[in-house]
């Protein structure tokens, strides 16, 4: 059978927490059983995606009722899953360009870098806000 | 942020004292790189050899640096990226238009040639 891990966090929505949310997956990656690959690079590869993913919740979440972002980490079935949860007012994921290095833009990575480094990234809707689903399979 | 800054002649080299460079300091480092500008400051080498993590905030920081050099006919060069760092240069392609030596050292010594 494989690990099931599960985590629910919710912390302000404040940069100066994306360390600890970044810590949090790092310590998760070098704690799993069974994990064949590079286990340095999914710790720093987790610790990214989180961080990219909470800076855009911050980013986008500009409601100033919602204070808390939340997220979810599950591990099950060799499958990493990651949801950012945000009370603003969205964006299109589709319409992010990959970055241009001729034109040197300073912004529109952090999407860009998520989707290389997960299987399958989606947006969708709630009844309030929306959540920024992120999947890995792990081997 | 921990920042330090030496002048070597006519080479600023800023050292992020910071072992993540993120969307929660990166704001600060655009903000010192600016002020050097401002003060007729445009040769530049960043030694990153402190800092273990670094997203795509940090590299905007380090274009919007990059960019303001070579428009004052200057140059931003970076050092001392560690492995984890070095990847997310060659993951956004960042590793073709940054110089990027192995030591401050080496990077201050190329301006001279």
């Amino acid at each position: 059978m494989s690990e099931r891990i599960e985590l629910d966090i919710t912390l302000p929505k404040e940069t100066r927490y994306l360390g600890l949310v970044g810590q949090i997956g790092e310590s998760m990656a070098r704690a799993l059983e069974r994990f064949s690959g590079d286990r340095e690079e999914l710790a720093y590869h987790i610790n990214l995606v989180l961080t990219e993913a909470m800076a855009n919740a911050i980013k986008h979440a500009d409601q100033p009722t919602s204070t808390e972002v939340r997220i979810t980490i599950t591990l099950a079935r060799h499958k990493l899953t990651i949801r950012v949860y945000d009370q603003g007012q969205g964006f299109d994921l589709h319409t992010v360009s990959p970055p241009d290095t001729a034109s040197l833009q300073e912004r529109g990575r952090g999407i860009f870098i998520i989707r290389a480094i997960m299987d399958r990234v989606s947006y969708r809707k709630l009844k309030s806000g929306h959540v920024l689903e992120m999947e890995k399979t792990l081997h | 942020m921990n920042i330090q800054i030496n002048e070597q002649g006519a080479v600023v080299l800023i050292s992020v004292g910071e072992e993540r460079l993120d969307a929660h300091n990166s704001g600060d480092l655009k903000t010192r790189l600016l002020s050097l500008f401002e003060g007729g400051k445009n040769n530049m080498v960043i030694n990153l050899e402190g800092v273990r993590f670094v997203d795509s905030s940090g590299l905007g920081a380090l274009v919007s640096g990059f960019k303001n050099a070579s428009a004052r006919n200057g140059s931003l060069k970076l050092a001392g990226l560690q492995p984890q760092v070095q990847s997310m240069f060659e993951l956004t392609r960042l590793h073709r238009v940054f110089e990027i030596f192995p030591s401050p050292e080496e990077a201050i010594a190329s301006f001279q040639v």
